[in-house]
């Protein structure tokens, strides 16, 4: 197969082209004029970009070509729009155009450039992503307590706005949680690896489902609880949901059995009623997530929109989607300083008043772009580590952007969380260029030509491209 | 700026984001068409001449048809299928096999399958229970013809056209 590097390389252009027009269009709207510096943060992120596709080009040549060139684009627009912020701000507050590197865009750029830096370094570490699967207790139990740390910490070291999710020291803060989900799907990954056959196979059949021995249920009823004790403590549905959404999917790709999915949805859905009935009745530390089950079932409702942490950004953001319609009033010409915590967690609802219905499709197709790229790298991929560490890393992904978008939707309860390489924060973006990182490094595995797939089964014969056993394709027909 | 300016920039961006995707989608597509094709090389049998597979579907050959599809037809893989190239086909329990099985019977490099002139030859590889052909022992490489099962361990596989 072809390494297709020219074309990821085109498509890199082409996602620039895209941001630097995203900037010259909001300072025509700001401004009334394009000034002759628009295009800076553009070639400053183009530069940064290339850097990463030049180290791609030694490192994982065969990489798919899709992933850099989509995540770019989204990364560079997310850098577009806090730079809008900014400028919408310098302009009421009459002071001067603020510099490149300075406010939230100007930060959220340099944050790009220490994510790729990591992303970097990981392909350069890590030449075979089988060799993160000898850590890989050690990066389970990094994991857990990357995930525990905030939830002991006292809560004016971890706590910001209602979410105990943090590290805080000083003006700095890092939410450990975002690198403990890579970490973990390494762990859940090598696991199921070494499980996988009693998993599937140890069953007892009722209702025509298979499901699992007891004893087998171990570790997922663990992950369970860990996720319900996130939630408890730490006050955040939406990282409850992701990990241990991750682990039932994974779970489910390494023994192809539905039943999984049926036991985790039910597990989850029965943790999150009773964690709500609790918090209807005894409160305590159940309070704040009936509260916001509460917020999301009556946004509308007065009592929940005058309430201190009630309806409003949820309200707002739905207001800023409404007024956007279907194609957006223009980046740089809505109004998102309506909507509370649009850096962050709301940072789709503000873009969308400006790009409209159909420019977040287009985003969101990209998204799912991303996802489908990760999920064929692990189809594609050879040895099941891979397959379970690239499936695992997509559907976080795409589960990130899943429980942000539905919360700021009104589809399911808000949390916060953030949205992968657009919102404002560099943990979020160095975890998820990780991510990224880790997923280049299986496709460039699943489509390269196998490293040790020939050697002895061609003693004598000439040294043909070993492309050619590697391509001998097997397809599994159901009976 | 005048507001004409500003809507065409402001659909025209839409426009281009759209193009952005379906140029991603499109080279997702040439991506997923470069891999049939090679296969298409990969899987065209030896009895053509191993030039260009062009015009249309070589099936048959001088010597009947050739065989095309290597299929498990009993065992823990049973249903697996993996089409034939040039390149021999290596069966056993080591990962880098080209047909991975999970077999108790089988040993880890088990037996091979190479391509002469259009005939797929079975050799056995030192395996601790033996490969046979039909029922009997391969000791040396043999010609496979086609729909005639080899056993390995409690896996079957047969060459079909």
């Amino acid at each position: 197969m072809k390494t297709q590097r020219n074309a990821e390389l085109g498509l890199l252009a082409f996602a620039m082209v895209l941001v630097a027009a995203y900037g010259a269009i909001v300072e025509a709207n700001q401004f009334d004029r394009v000034t002759s510096t628009f295009w800076v943060p553009a070639a400053l992120l183009s530069v940064l970009f290339l850097g990463l596709h030049v180290v791609v080009r030694y490192t994982a040549p065969y990489a798919d070509p899709v992933l850099i060139p989509a995540v770019a684009l989204i990364n560079g627009l997310g850098v577009g729009f806090l730079r809008r912020l900014d400028l919408a701000r310098a302009i009421a507050n009459k002071e001067p155009e603020p510099g490149f590197f300075a406010g939230t865009g100007g930060r959220q750029l340099a944050w790009t450039l220490g994510a790729l830096i990591l992303a970097a370094v990981l392909l350069l570490v890590i030449r075979d992503h089988k060799v993160v699967s000898r850590y890989a207790y050690t990066l389970g139990l990094v994991g857990i307590v990357l995930v525990m740390i905030p939830a002991v910490l006292p809560s004016s070291l971890s706590e910001i706005n209602g979410a105990k999710l943090w590290i805080r020291v000083g003006s700095f803060s890092i939410q450990p949680g975002e690198f403990a989900k890579l970490a973990l799907v390494s762990f859940f990954a090598y696991y199921l690896v070494r499980k996988r056959e009693v998993l599937s196979l140890a069953s007892r059949r009722v209702l025509g489902i298979d499901f699992p021995r007891g004893r087998d249920l171990g570790p997922v009823v663990t992950v369970w609880l860990l996720s319900l004790l996130v939630l408890v403590f730490e006050k955040d549905l939406g990282t409850a949901l992701l990990y241990f959404g991750l682990f039932v999917v994974t779970l489910y790709v390494a023994t192809e059995r539905a039943s999984w999915l049926i036991i985790g949805l039910l597990l989850f859905f029965g943790g999150v009623y009773i964690a709500y009935l609790l918090g209807a009745s005894i409160g305590g530390p159940f309070a704040n997530f009936y509260d916001r089950a509460e917020v999301w079932l009556e946004p509308f409702a007065t009592e929940n929109y005058d309430r201190v942490g009630g309806s409003y950004q949820l309200v707002q953001g739905l207001l800023a989607l409404g007024t956007g319609g279907l194609f957006g009033s223009g980046p740089g010409a809505g109004s998102p300083g309506f909507v509370p915590e649009v850096r962050t967690d709301f940072i789709f609802a503000g873009m969308g008043e400006e790009i409209g219905l159909f420019g977040l499709s287009a985003l969101l197709v990209v998204y799912l772009l991303i996802v489908e790229r990760g999920l064929r790298a692990g189809l594609a991929v050879r040895d099941s580590f891979g397959k379970l560490v690239a499936g695992g890393l997509a559907f976080t992904l795409g589960l990130q952007v899943f429980v942000i978008l539905g919360g700021i939707t009104g589809l399911i309860p808000l949390t916060g969380q953030t949205t992968p390489f657009l919102s404002a924060g560099g943990s979020s973006l160095m975890a998820n260029w990780l991510l990224i990182a880790m997923l280049l490094r299986i496709s460039n595995a699943a489509r390269g030509p196998a490293a040790s797939g020939g050697g002895v089964d061609r003693p004598g014969g000439p040294k043909k491209a070993p492309t050619q056993l590697h391509g001998a394709m097997t397809e599994v027909i159901k009976p | 700026m005048p507001e004409f300016v500003l809507t065409v920039a402001r659909f025209g961006f839409l426009i281009l984001l759209w193009i952005f995707v379906f140029t991603v989608v499109g080279v997702i597509r040439k991506d997923l068409f470069a891999g049939v094709r090679s296969k298409g090389i990969v899987a065209s049998p030896r009895g053509v001449g191993g030039t260009v597979p062009s015009g249309p579907p070589p099936a048959k050959a001088k010597r009947g048809k050739a065989a095309r599809q290597l299929v498990v037809t009993a065992g823990q893989l049973a249903g697996t299928r993996i089409t034939l190239g040039e390149a021999p086909i290596t069966i056993g329990r080591a990962e880098d096999s080209t047909l991975v099985i999970t077999d108790d019977f089988a040993s880890a490099r088990h037996a091979r399958l190479v391509p002469r002139d259009g005939q797929w030859f079975v050799e056995d590889l030192g395996s601790t229970n033996g490969t046979y052909l039909d029922r009997g022992k391969v000791s040396g490489p043999t010609p496979v013809p086609l729909g005639v099962p080899i056993r390995i361990g409690r896996t079957s596989l047969e060459l079909r056209p």
